[in-house]
């Protein structure tokens, strides 16, 4: 619950107008700080008691945390809202691949060649997993140190540290310290002997409770001395479970204002299911309800992309429709006498066309006009998707190189750009009318195209 | 500043839909919470349910892994159903797709009284969707619903375009009816206001479309997440309808789902319990062991 203008000008000083912030008045200065348009140090009149209070309301509700460092650090945090039809969610969650220090040497590098090459394209991003958690569970501290000491030295993805035991966990976080790993866990029976070496050598700090509530204690001590890189589990022995402390400590952060349960959560699928398929459904649940670290116990290319795509799903900014690239697709292995369809470049749009294709079994171009990710309708209403503009684009798409015909069809709900596209294209092409819905292209497409070959 | 658990109270719940007769039949809806929110105030008397889809005909492109657990009884959609029941689905979900124009285009009265034998050989409640195409459905479901005459089954969907024949000859032989709408909150309460105008609202299911993942998916979860909320959290009485995710075969229809079994279980299985999540009453489903372990997952204790 970020503070508002109204209550941060009753912390200001109040003299009359100094303007040595650059505001003309307090009051404005205020505003600004609710924003988060201008930093507290400005006004040079705050006592530090008064300046660390604003910081403190000012920080974002759900802290933000790195894992990782260089260019495979991780951000996780700082979410705005709990739902993300209200706005979007920002940091989605590492995919986190557990090797544990019981597995023989083999296991250790296939999980290892796992997470370096474990790649998907997917509509112009590529798709992978992100940390690694090496798990101490071997009894024999320098088996696990060894262990550390390989994946340190064979990646450089981050890593999350588990071990109950504090000398393997302080150990190994030394070898891997300037990764910036996150060392789990931190409870309350171990906090006390666990403080000044977390201090010795500070990195993110993975605090587990029974339940929420023997998570606050030990947030609140973290933060008194200091540490502030936390991340939260609360104990969720099954996915019901996890849904309900997700979802309270996600409102208690945003809702109440909560401060000591605003930092980002870790969730183990990996422990919550034994059967492969069962702890992927389970982790994807997690990628609903707001964990920033799930943990999976292993995972193949057929059970890893569902789950990579479902994260790019869920964190999609909702306000911005998501649009592919500007360019001819091809559908299966068309020829210089397949069809050519022509749509806008809303990804949703030219999901559910080339679907349709794809199920008609007729190979065929898909020429994916860019239109600021709109739909065709949509597109057409806002100048985006004209007859001129569409034309333009057919003629320098390079499709004119690829088909001998000269057949080119459009959706049915843009009927009326027919003659201006015929003479934006110099009546060279004939334009013919598709169906309306993609729905229609099923029962359109391969007379059609019969047609063309005929 | 001491923590109290965030729980909340609404005010908007529900209605509750009984699809079938007597012990052939199962209820929907009813919430006043959230999706798995048993922790707020009030309660979910009907856990979502799940049902298996089939064909009125052997299906032409599902892959060999969706197949499998159906082979010997595919071609036959009597046996097909029972074996959905044997399977621990909740209801059956037939799919009249042979109707379509595009496909057979075979007759109205032929699916009918196929819809019939289909509803009276199972001991579980049956949905019956047409192939989708308007026009036909209007030919269509009208027979359907005489054929099945009182049997209280949920039928659909129903569109803009049809919804007063379709939602007349529904009301008029005593079934639900499913108002499908494309992706859209405002479309999706404009079929039910006009559906509402001469159609219990009390027998009406949502079906929003249900995308699959990496196919639009996101979109259809926040629709129902919003549309679940508008009903409980702001009482909109034209969003405080059940709704129904029929999602098995936009998931099996992907190039993903048919490349690998497994990831065509994870494929339907993620969809699902998406759905699940944002709010669906009852998913559609094709393959029996998504349906296994999407109620071990959400059932685990």
């Amino acid at each position: 619950m970020p503070i508002a203008g109204s209550g941060i000008v009753k912390m200001l000083p109040g003299r009359k107008p100094c303007k040595d912030c650059g505001f003309p008045t307090c009051f404005a200065f205020a505003m600004k700080l609710a924003s988060g348009g201008v930093t507290v140090d400005k006004c040079p009149y705050l006592s530090e008691e008064v300046k660390d209070k604003l910081l403190d309301a000012l920080a974002p509700p759900i802290k933000l945390v790195t894992v990782g460092s260089g260019e495979n650090a991780v951000k996780i945090g700082n979410e705005e809202v709990v739902y993300r039809h209200e706005k979007t969610f920002v940091h989605s969650p590492a995919i986190t691949l557990r090797i544990s220090d019981k597995e023989d040497n083999a296991r250790v590098e296939e999980k290892i060649k796992k997470i370096k090459e474990l790649q998907f394209p997917w509509v112009g991003v590529n798709l992978k997993a992100d940390l690694l958690a090496l798990h101490f569970e071997s009894g024999n501290k320098d088996r696990f140190l060894a262990l550390t000491k390989k994946v340190n030295d064979a990646t450089d993805v981050g890593v999350v540290l588990i071990s109950e035991d504090m000398d393997a966990l302080f150990a190994a976080r030394d070898i891997c310290a300037d990764r910036h790993p996150l060392i789990y866990p931190i409870t309350k029976e171990n906090i006390e002997e666990a403080l000044p070496r977390i201090k010795a050598n500070l990195t993110p700090v993975g605090l587990r409770g029974k339940n929420i509530e023997e998570l606050i204690p030990l947030t609140t001590r973290l933060k008194d001395a200091g540490i502030e890189e936390l991340v939260l589990d609360p104990g969720s022995k099954n996915v019901l479970e996890g849904i309900r402390d997700q979802t309270f400590i996600r409102r208690a952060a945003l809702k109440q204002g909560f401060r000591p349960l605003g930092y980002p959560t870790i969730a183990f699928p990996c422990f919550l299911a034994k059967d492969g398929l069962k702890e992927m459904i389970a982790g994807s649940a997690f990628i609903n309800k707001w964990a920033s670290i799930i943990v999976f116990s292993d995972f193949d290319q057929y059970s890893l992309l569902p789950l990579l795509v479902h994260r790019l799903n869920i964190y999609t900014d909702p306000r911005f429709p998501m649009a592919v690239e500007e360019k001819y697709y091809e559908v299966g292995e068309p020829d210089e006498s397949s069809p050519v369809l022509v749509t806008s470049n809303w990804a949703l749009t030219y999901f559910l066309v080339s679907s349709a294709v794809e199920a008609t079994k007729v190979p065929a171009y898909i020429c994916v006009k860019e239109a600021e990710g709109l739909g065709v309708l949509t597109a057409w209403a806002a100048g985006k998707f004209s007859g001129d503009s569409v034309g333009t684009f057919v003629k320098k798409c390079g499709i004119e190189d690829k088909v001998k015909h000269r057949k080119i069809i459009i959706p049915g709900k843009v009927a009326r750009i027919k003659g201006e596209l015929e003479d934006a294209l110099d009546l060279k092409w004939e334009v013919i009318i598709g169906p309306r819905e993609t729905t229609g292209i099923g029962a359109f497409l391969p007379g059609f195209a019969k047609q063309l070959k005929g | 500043m001491g923590y109290k658990a965030p729980i909340e109270a609404y005010t908007g719940s529900v209605r509750e839909i009984t699809i079938g007769k007597e012990k052939k039949s199962l209820k929907i809806g009813g919430e006043n919470i959230l999706p798995f929110h048993s922790f707020d105030e009030g309660s979910n008397p009907n856990p979502a349910k799940f049902a298996l889809e089939i064909l009125d005909m052997e299906p032409q492109d599902w892959p060999e892994h969706l197949t499998q657990p159906f082979k010997d009884v595919i071609a036959d959609p009597v046996k097909w159903a029972k074996r959905c029941e044997e399977l621990g689905a909740d209801a059956v979900f037939l799919r009249l797709v042979s109707t379509d124009p595009a496909v057979k285009d075979s007759s109205a009265d032929g699916a009918a009284a196929m819809a019939k034998k289909v509803a009276e050989a199972i001991n579980i409640p049956l949905i019956i969707y047409g192939s989708g195409d308007d026009k036909k459905d209007a030919e269509v479901l009208p027979k359907v619903a005489e054929a099945c005459d009182g049997m209280n089954l949920l039928i659909g969907p129903v569109q803009k375009e049809n919804y007063e024949i379709v939602g007349r000859a529904l009301l008029e032989h005593g079934h639900n009816a499913s108002a499908l709408s494309p992706l859209d909150i405002n479309l999706l309460k404009e079929i039910n206001v006009k559906l509402c105008k001469f159609f219990p609202g009390e027998k009406i299911v949502i079906d929003p479309e249900s995308a699959a993942l990496g196919y639009g998916m996101e979109y259809s979860f926040s629709l129902m997440e919003r549309v679940k909320q508008i009903g409980i959290i702001t009482k909109d009485n034209m969003t405080m309808m059940p709704i129904i995710a029929d999602l098995g075969g936009e998931c099996w229809k992907t190039k993903q789902a048919k490349e690998n079994k497994e990831q065509g279980l994870l494929w339907e299985g993620m969809t699902a319990l998406s759905l699940l999540l944002a709010g669906a009453n009852i998913l559609v489903l094709r393959h029996p062991e998504t349906l296994k372990l999407i109620k071990e997952t959400i059932e685990a204790r």
